[in-house]
């Protein structure tokens, strides 16, 4: 009854997984494709990063006068570089294991024929 | 100022980190244990511990100072601190513990199959590790100075010591257990005497004087001359650096696989972040009740002197020794992460004494000695540069140095042992440089002096240069393993594939015959047979495959095969 589906499947773990440990070109591909996605997100978070707190030294030195301004009593710039930063930074690292997560499981999905 | 209970505090800290390591002891047996825990330490644990080791004497005391004595600029420190680790986990923290290896000496045999890189990489640790041993050592001569009149030497000694008795008998695994405990104790020394302050603060309608605190060139950023090179200086150097401190790398490897990496550094991200508000706090307190500490200048003494500020009597007395035991604390666990992770790298690397199991363990003791000295000997030399400026210029060291290697070693195929040596040797001679001219004094004018204040915004960018263009001019020497470094860098575990059979302990003598093999990923073709390994001199002058990647199976090509899909 499940014979005819489960050798299917075999045949292709088999295959993916083998042409990868052979190192010919089309294992060479599912691994790039695997690095690509990975380096992608990891460059991602690092755009965020460099556009967000990255750029606060050059706009606190073009337009100083947002160390003038204040929030609930307390100097935008500390604010900025305290609370919202490291809010900033456990939000990215947690959407970050979560994306890079799933990209792994699409590869062992790949590789594992489902 | 003499405490009695503080120093009671001080003797109660080490007694209890001796205890909890002398626990541990109990559970660690075997070569793997001594450097890497076995493999077997929990999420929870190893991010308390990750973050107990990290969050040293410049975290602790050095940041409320910088922040009392220069304002707002200083906050860069502790984001770019808890930053470090945000890139160290898109980056790196994965591949480097499914990497397998135990060291960063280790990793770049790994990658670029060279001995020569291996070489370098070792001294670079040895350096960096060295250079951030002193301001341990310093921070422990000053607290103890500051509470008990003590000379320096004194406290850099106690703190030598106990570092060598936690080291000697247990290795890694007795270390995790004492830094897990070490970073709840600093929460809990900061945190307690942080509420008693906020009540008298609450208390005290309208504050001693408010016009101390909001002076314009405190609250205001980028003050003083050059700040916006400084500050994007400080910012490359500690979001770079925090992946090339030797003793942050060597934490990956006690975790399970590269998930359990991922999901630790996320918790180490919110433990951090949740801990670095606390200095914040002390060091603007400092503003409205102790700002006449940085005309003293005595700013980095803030944490410690605040609750005699604000109290009087056994009140002050008991959160002064809470904080003494704090501060004492870091520089136990910080100066601990780093011993283990230098002696392990001289013992392996630099030394060898004869070879086996049990030599193996007696040359990291040796080791753990030598390295406790010697870095006791340069505080003494360099003792006139301040707690908080060795500690940035180690992180330009680091960043300018190891950041390169790892991330283009994981991400890029390209990176050939040629390129990556000379690119250690750029950056970390550049910034090496700028150490040894503020540590002499050699201070000059103008930009060339800026930069060797904060040589990371040059050093950084060069050094990556030097390995992109220096590898494209070697294409043809790239490593012959380097595609099954990369399946075994991205590849999740639990997949069966081949990921070549480079271990760590074959290399390291041939421990692996003990039968001790730790709990190493491999897959079905995993480390093939393990021959005895060779005298690696030999290996390296001949150019052959070292010994450390078993006999290396025919990587046979089949070309034009193709999968049928369904």
């Amino acid at each position: 009854m499940t014979s005819p589906r489960t050798s299917a499947a075999r045949t292709r773990t088999v295959s993916i997984a083998s042409e990868i440990d052979e190192q010919t070109r089309l294992g060479e591909v599912y691994i790039t494709s695997l690095m690509r996605s990975q380096l992608r997100l990891a460059l991602g978070v690092l755009l965020v990063i460099a556009s967000t707190l990255g750029l606060l030294p050059l706009a606190f030195h073009l337009f100083p006068e947002i160390g003038r301004v204040d929030v609930l009593g307390v100097p935008l710039p500390w604010l900025l570089l305290t609370v919202v930063a490291f809010a900033e930074i456990i939000t990215l690292g947690w959407l970050y294991v979560r994306r890079a997560e799933r990209n792994e499981a699409t590869f062992s999905d790949l590789l594992e024929g489902r | 100022m003499t405490n009695t209970a503080s120093i009671v505090a001080v003797i109660l800290v080490s007694i209890a980190s001796l205890a909890v390591g002398a626990f541990g002891l109990r559970l660690s047996r075997t070569m793997s244990d001594f450097y890497v825990a076995s493999r077997g330490v929990s999420p929870v644990l190893n991010a308390s511990a990750i973050s107990g080791e990290y969050l040293s004497a410049a975290s602790f005391l050095g940041v409320a100072g910088l922040i009392l004595a220069r304002g707002v600029d200083m906050l860069w420190l502790p984001i770019g601190w808890t930053a470090g680790y945000l890139l160290l986990l898109v980056f790196v923290a994965a591949p480097l513990r499914r990497s397998g290896a135990y060291t960063l000496p280790d990793f770049a045999q790994l990658r670029l199959e060279s001995v020569v890189a291996r070489r370098v990489s070792s001294l670079l640790v040895v350096a960096i590790g060295l250079l951030y041993l002193i301001p341990q050592f310093q921070g422990a001569g000053l607290t103890l100075r500051t509470l008990t009149g003590a000379p320096s030497w004194a406290g850099q000694l106690v703190v030598a010591l106990v570092v060598c008795l936690n080291v000697l008998p247990g290795g890694m695994r007795s270390v995790t257990l004492v830094q897990a405990f070490h970073y709840w104790l600093k929460l809990f020394a900061l945190l307690t005497p942080l509420f008693f302050f906020l009540g008298a603060v609450g208390s005290r309608s309208g504050g001693p004087d408010v016009g101390t605190v909001f002076v314009a060139d405190w609250v205001e950023p980028l003050g003083g001359q050059n700040a916006l090179y400084l500050t994007y200086s400080l910012v490359l150097a500690t979001f770079f650096g925090t992946m090339g401190l030797p003793h942050v790398v060597v934490r990956f490897y006690t975790n399970p696989d590269g998930r359990a990496s991922r999901r630790t550094t996320l918790a180490v991200l919110v433990i951090l972040s949740g801990f670095y508000l606390l200095p914040v706090a002390y060091g603007a307190l400092g503003r409205w009740f102790a700002s006449d500490l940085v005309a003293a200048g005595r700013a980095d003494s803030v944490v410690l002197e605040l609750p005699s500020r604000v109290f009087d009597g056994p009140l002050a007395e008991g959160l002064t020794a809470l904080l003494a035991a704090g501060a004492f604390a870091a520089f136990l666990s910080t100066s601990t992460g780093l011993v283990v992770s230098v002696a392990g790298v001289l013992s392996q690397d630099l030394v060898r004494w004869g070879s086996g199991h049990r030599q193996g363990i007696r040359a990291f003791r040796i080791s753990t000695v030598v390295v406790v000295a010697v870095s006791l000997g340069l505080t003494f030399v360099a003792a006139g540069v301040p707690v908080a400026r060795a500690v940035e210029l180690t992180f330009a060291v680091a960043a300018s140095t190891f950041c390169p290697m790892l991330l283009l070693g994981i991400w890029w195929r390209g990176l050939t042992a040629t390129g990556a040596i000379a690119g250690l040797l750029v950056g970390g001679g550049l910034s090496m440089g700028a150490v040894l001219s503020t540590t002499f004094g050699h201070g000059s004018d103008g930009w060339f002096g800026v930069v060797m204040t904060q040589p990371a915004a040059v050093s950084v960018p060069l050094s990556f240069a030097t390995m992109v263009l220096v590898s494209l001019a070697t294409r043809s020497r790239t490593p012959e393993h380097v595609s099954q470094t990369m399946v075994r860098l991205h590849a999740p575990e639990h997949i069966d594939l081949n990921r070549g059979s480079f271990h760590p302990e074959r290399w390291n003598r041939s421990s692996a015959r003990t039968g001790t093999t730790s709990a190493e990923v491999s897959g079905p073709h995993g480390p093939s047979d393990a021959r005895e390994p060779a005298d690696p001199g030999t290996a390296a002058s001949s150019g052959a495959p070292h010994t450390a990647y078993g006999s290396g199976e025919p990587t046979a090509r089949r070309r034009g095969t193709t999968v049928r899909r369904g």
